[in-house]
């Protein structure tokens, strides 16, 4: 059984123009000490999967589809219920831990206080444990006593992600946990996450526009495109091989130095993704899409099996016969 | 100063000239200090974001400049602009010093932000935009006869925003990521530049998004010959776009040379360490530099890249015999293979080994 499944999650946003659907009908699957990156641009709704997971959309939100969290539908919880899963059962690395971490509280007492909070452990032994989450993210205990704008911007972001392991939780889930860092901090921190989640056997929801950093940390991908996974399997032929058009330009944006084809050759698709409130009809992608033919504006396709452990939704994947000779 | 011009003429790759020369280059930024500390007369230490940089842009090429954040290349872009004032060194344009013919240098090499969003406007339409350089220089007809709406026609049309006309009443929030990156690329196009400095153009824009803008850059360069320089800390668009790359390291010059050679091939140990954080399938267990960019209020002596230097701490360069140099001794450029420069001793050492060996074998 899948520690976290997500089943036709939709999540219809309610704004003063109407209503917006972000997520439009998602699935995914998480088994223990599994690593799945979610990949996509601004706007294709992997934010908000992940907060519809977690519980923390806005009240009028209007949240379809079983997210089920170690076999506990998590929609269904009572709010008491719900306190007690988050951070014990799931915790969250945010983006930007300049926002994350409060600015007037020493960083040592900020962890402390989640694991207090949730009954873990009383203030003495929680100091102890704060020590040593603090030490296996690489960072002196010592450094419990400072104030978040004494560390820099990654050492800020180890430890969010002590936080997040300080109540040991089965699944972590990081939303661009690297992306305001500098190339080679973002490497550090990437690898201390990595060596974390294979010592502790964390399974994590990963989750950045970067595919080349998803490939490097995830066993498998999931493209989302205007609210939908259009791609999911194992993660070095998704990228590698695509089988849906938009991966294949996503991997594109990403080139491989020292691979002659990408030479004064920059590749990218025409036009710019969709906004939630406004998804073309058939495929959303149809518009943009290099290979598509008269039938793409009708049919939306499903997730058609692509391979080993593989699918993507693409009308070609089916009748790959209507693919016409790229030049 | 004789080193200094010896170094500079060392970076040129051809007999002809640069059209934007920036020779020995110094930028500093004095740090904050305490009022107390100020009235007890203690004076700031100044960060020096660039110390000693030589860099040469030829007409109609696209040369990268890349480093960790803090390294200085922000600063070169801006300096370049006239927006930072060097405490030392000059920026030539078309082999003469700035001075009277500043206002004219302002039209001629554009500035081209890394957040369009933020470059915009917001109460601006795009005319209004794309206009106000040609406002600001005085320009009511181009040298071909065009009306101003004619030129920031062409100008946005050029920039792929076409038919222009359908964006002229728009204001940048009507606009997706990828259009205000247009709009921005507009607005340099419409004073016709010879050189375009771009500080990490595609970084807030979106993946799929990103190739349409490098295309954009990419064919500006061929159809009109703009040189530019492109600030960035993306190693993957510089293999995609430029000719030639520099990587820089605590404000200098580190490496320098054809795009290919450096990035497939590099000579200087920092560049190789940036290479090798390029996210790739399988590379997370890659050996890579620890500890956090290094601070240009405290440059090391010697090799100011030596504390953090694989070849320093793997003994290597003490093997070689050099690390005495990279810890004591500074170094400039030294041209170790055709067109391309490093500032390192061992691999200087090792070029020189190898050219006696061949030498020898010879």
């Amino acid at each position: 059984m899948s520690l976290l499944s997500v089943r036709d999650l939709h999540v219809i946003y309610h704004t003063q123009a109407g209503p917006v659907p972000a997520v439009r009908g998602v699935d995914l699957d998480i088994a223990k000490g599994e690593v799945l990156g979610l990949a996509g641009e601004s706007g294709c709704g992997k934010t908000t999967v992940i907060n519809a997971i977690l519980r923390l959309l806005p009240e009028k939100t209007k949240v379809e589809g079983t997210v089920l969290l170690n076999g506990e539908d998590v929609l269904a919880m009572k709010p008491g219920k719900l306190r007690a899963v988050r951070w014990t059962q799931a915790s969250v690395i945010f983006q930007g831990a300049m926002h994350a971490l409060n600015p007037v509280r020493r960083i040592g007492d900020q962890i402390v206080e989640a694991i207090t909070i949730h009954g873990q452990a009383g203030e003495k032994e929680a100091l102890v444990r704060a020590g040593a989450l603090i030490e296996q993210v690489g960072l002196p205990p010592w450094r419990l006593r400072d104030y978040p704008h004494e560390l820099s911007g990654g050492q800020r972001q180890r430890v969010m992600i002590a936080m997040s392991l300080a109540c040991s939780p089965n699944l972590v889930i990081a939303d661009e946990p690297t992306t305001a860092l500098d190339v080679m901090v973002q490497a550090q921190v990437l690898k201390l996450l990595k060596d974390l989640q294979r010592e502790l056997g964390l399974a994590m929801l990963f989750i950045t526009h970067d595919l080349s950093v998803l490939v490097e940390v995830s066993d498998r991908l999931a493209i989302m495109y205007a609210g939908k996974v259009v791609e999911d399997g194992p993660s070095v032929p998704v990228f590698t091989e695509p089988a849906h058009p938009y991966t294949r330009a996503l991997a594109g944006a990403f080139p491989q130095i020292g691979d002659r084809t990408f030479r004064m050759a920059p590749s990218g698709l025409p036009g710019d993704p969709p906004y939630p409130g406004d998804v073309p009809p058939g495929c959303s992608f149809h518009p943009r899409c290099p290979l598509a033919f008269e039938d793409c504006p009708k049919i939306d396709p499903d997730l058609f099996p692509a391979g080993d452990q593989r699918r993507a939704a693409c009308l070609l994947v089916n009748r790959p016969e209507m693919a016409r000779v790229e030049p | 100063m004789s080193d200094v011009a010896a170094q500079a003429a060392q970076v040129r790759t051809d007999g002809k000239q640069p059209v934007l020369e920036v020779r020995d280059l110094h930028v500093s930024f004095a740090g904050r200090i305490g009022l107390v500390a100020g009235l007890a007369g203690k004076k700031a230490s100044m960060a020096r974001a660039v110390d000693g940089v030589n860099l040469e842009l030829h007409a109609g090429e696209v040369l990268a400049l890349a480093g960790e954040s803090g390294c200085g290349k922000t600063t070169i872009a801006r300096t370049i602009l006239g927006l930072e004032k060097p405490r030392a060194g000059e920026i030539r344009f078309e082999g003469k010093p700035l001075g009277r013919n500043l206002r004219q240098y302002r039209r001629r090499v554009q500035m081209v932000f890394q957040d369009p969003s933020a470059a915009l406007n917001p109460r601006q339409t795009i005319y209004e935009s794309v206009a106000e350089g040609l406002r600001v220089h005085g320009i009511s007809r181009s040298e071909d006869g065009l009306s101003e709406e004619q030129m920031v026609a062409r100008a946005l049309s050029r920039a792929g925003l076409r038919p222009p006309e359908l964006f002229y009443l728009n204001y940048p929030h009507e606009l997706s990521g990828g259009q205000r990156q247009r709009v921005v690329i507009a607005g340099a196009l419409v004073l016709d530049p010879e050189v375009i400095v771009a500080d990490e153009p595609v970084s807030s824009l979106d993946a799929s998004v990103r190739g349409e803008i490098l295309r954009l850059l990419l064919g500006l360069r061929n159809e009109f010959g703009i040189a530019m320089l492109v600030v960035t800390h993306d190693l993957g668009l510089a293999w995609t776009i430029a000719d030639r790359v520099a990587v820089m390291y605590l404000g200098r010059i580190v490496e320098i040379g054809p795009a290919e050679q450096v990035l497939t091939n590099p000579l200087h140990p920092y560049t190789k360490a940036l290479l090798k954080v390029v996210p790739e399938a399988g590379g997370i267990d890659r050996p890579f530099l620890t500890g956090e960019p290094p601070d240009p209020t405290r440059i090391p002596p010697g090799c100011r890249f030596h504390p953090r230097c694989p070849e320093v701490v793997s003994g290597r360069a003490a093997s070689a015999g050099v690390e005495p140099k990279c810890t004591g001794e500074g170094l400039g450029l030294v041209e170790l293979r055709p067109g391309h420069f490093a500032a390192c001793h061992l691999a200087s050492l090792e070029a020189r080994g190898l050219s006696q060996s061949a030498d020898a074998g010879a």
